[in-house]
């Protein structure tokens, strides 16, 4: 054996670990990686029997359409598309962190009744169809059917209750002597919440926001029944309206589709850590 | 002792109401002023039209079709199958994965990097991008099956009511798992190693260190992140409209579609309404589940 440190159980164990990590790596990543093939393929290639696998030359210009870099006179659906998505998750993330921030807090150090938070997570798990048509007659009625706005105030309502949750067990574990520091020097609440919690919570915070602006950015449901043209459909909305439509071009939709997966992606790459805390922090401290 | 009062004898200062208030007055006006309506819509005959939403009572009327109407049970039923198995798929593959990543080993950051992609591709790309790997004529999957022999001839996989269901589970299983492997992971990292230490000098082999150390000390975390997806799954409706549009033969109608139909399609308020308070009674039951799951957990 040419590693003598290496034990033959050992060895056994790694190849098993090895051969186990591939086969999981391959299952996660050869659709998404197959995804990113199509939108690169020719239509030709991609409607060959038997099915051509590698692109002979990888074509770029459906990105260079969908970002408005070149034009062949059809409309673009995608930037407006982006520009919807970007305001409605943005905006509903800031409305429920704003609203979020002060009811955590409540619930952490001010003895709110604990039972606030088992109603709030309660309308969070009714599922979307029971409040739908209400919500829909009643965007109506303000006229604010088809708006981003419509969708943000729908949106603050689908993400406070996760954030409110998140954000509580997170104060929870930090210390109040700082606080109680500051009450001393005779800091009113919102004073404290501002200069004392928001700087030493801010990791978390951030986690809470980004899980929000991906659950927004995620939702179809409500946009689907909310939104009708480019003036608010989000780019979910968009991408169903194209996957549903005669669209005879894969590569176009899967290009749509690669390029709405990257923000998102890039989020769960970088923040990692601090997401997967975020997630399980709710299951495992309870 | 008298003095020692526990936190939550206290009285609720009015202070923290008012820090609740946006919260609150945010849900009250998006979830329980919509809840009621769907309520009283349930009790009449309303219909959708631009004119207005507003009917007469009928009573139970409503709940007496919805008793009757078979197409609504098989929707229930269906609902049913798809989130009992994608849940536990999503459960036996989490934990597999959990234990796997909980390995020492090169490399470990990037394996796990890698299954935190599908759970971050959105829902609509995913449920895209299977759809397009199962075209009945160009797709990946029948490509790569006939290719590799393994299939005689090409299949439409979601167009053939008899495997249709279980490719929208196959496309949730895939995006969800990693969420059940995250939570999974977190709590095996928080039993302790004499555990194993110890059970391995009682003689415990690998299978009763799992059943007898590994799953009672990630249960509990487990138990939440299982009833926190089946309330999700239960509530499909994004993947089956862009993979199958409830279809073939109605072979992956869910709730959520069934009563998206009778609403915008069929025009009927108060036939779908009646569904929506029953689609939310069933999830009034798991959500009652989940909150049992967490409070047995923080009295321990």
């Amino acid at each position: 054996m040419s590693n003598p440190s290496l034990s033959r159980g050992e060895l056994v164990r790694y190849v098993l670990i090895y051969a186990a990590v591939a086969v999981l790596v391959l299952f996660t990543c050869v659709p998404i990686l197959w995804l990113v093939i199509m939108s690169i393929s020719s239509a030709q290639e991609l409607t060959a029997v038997p099915l051509h696998w590698i692109p002979k030359s990888p074509d770029f210009s459906r990105y260079a359409r969908l970002l408005g870099l070149t034009s062949d006179g059809s409309e673009n659906i995608f930037l407006p598309a982006l520009r919807n998505s970007v305001i409605t998750a943005g905006g509903a993330t800031l409305v429920a962190m704003a609203a979020a921030i002060p009811a955590a807090y409540a619930m952490s150090r001010r003895n709110a009744p604990r039972a606030m938070l088992f109603v709030m997570l309660a309308t969070f798990m009714v599922p979307p169809i029971t409040y739908a048509l209400p919500l829909y007659t009643g965007l109506g009625k303000i006229g604010l059917l088809n708006t981003s706005a419509g969708l943000i105030i729908i949106y603050s309502a689908l993400l406070l209750p996760f954030a409110v949750w998140l954000t509580k067990t997170n104060i929870d574990i930090l210390p109040v002597s700082l606080e109680e520091a500051a009450m001393l020097d005779g800091a009113g609440t919102l004073r404290i919440m501002w200069s004392v919690l928001l700087p030493i919570a801010r990791p978390a915070l951030v986690a809470a926001a980004m899980l929000s602006f991906l659950t927004a950015w995620d939702e179809f449901f409500y946009a689907l029944l909310f939104t009708s043209d480019l003036r608010a459909k989000t780019l979910p909305v968009a991408i169903a309206d194209f996957a549903a439509g005669r669209v005879t071009d894969y590569g176009m939709v899967s290009a749509i589709g690669v390029l709405a997966a990257i923000p998102p992606v890039i989020l769960a790459i970088f923040f990692q850590k601090s997401l997967i805390a975020g997630l399980s922090s709710g299951s495992v401290k309870g | 002792m008298a003095l020692s009062m526990t936190r939550d004898e206290r009285k609720t200062p009015l202070e923290a109401w008012v820090l609740m208030a946006p919260a609150l007055a945010i849900l009250a006006v998006i979830t329980f002023y919509p809840l009621l309506r769907t309520l009283y819509f349930s009790f009449t005959d309303a219909q959708i039209s631009a004119a207005g939403t507003s009917g007469n009572f009928v009573g139970f009327d409503n709940y007496a079709y919805a008793a009757s109407d078979a197409g609504f049970h098989a929707a229930l039923i269906r609902t049913i199958v798809f989130t009992v198995s994608s849940v536990a798929l999503e459960t036996v593959m989490g934990v597999a994965v959990a234990l796997l990543l909980n390995q020492e080993f090169k490399g470990r950051a990037i394996a796990r990097t890698a299954i935190i992609l599908p759970w971050a591709v959105p829902n609509i790309v995913n449920a895209m991008m299977w759809r397009l790997i199962m075209n009945p004529e160009y797709g990946a999957l029948n490509a790569a099956l006939t290719q590799t022999g393994i299939l005689g001839a090409y299949r439409s996989w979601l167009g053939d009511p008899s495997t249709a269901l279980a490719m929208v589970i196959f496309a949730d299983v895939w995006k969800n798992f990693p969420l059940v492997a995250f939570v999974a992971l977190a709590a095996l990292q928080t039993v302790p190693s004499e555990l194993y230490e110890a059970a391995r000098i009682d003689g415990a082999g690998p299978w009763s260190r799992f059943r007898f150390v590994t799953l009672p000390g990630i249960v509990a975390p487990l138990l939440v992140a299982i009833v926190l997806r089946s309330i999700e799954a239960f509530r499909v409706f994004d993947i089956i409209y862009v993979m199958t549009r409830g279809g073939p033969i109605d072979s992956t109608k869910t709730v959520s579609f069934y009563v998206y139909q009778t609403y915008f399609s069929y025009l009927d308020a108060g036939t779908g309404a009646a569904y929506a308070v029953i689609v939310a009674l069933l999830s009034a039951v798991m959500i009652s589940g989940y909150i049992l799951v967490i409070r047995r957990q923080e009295a321990k």
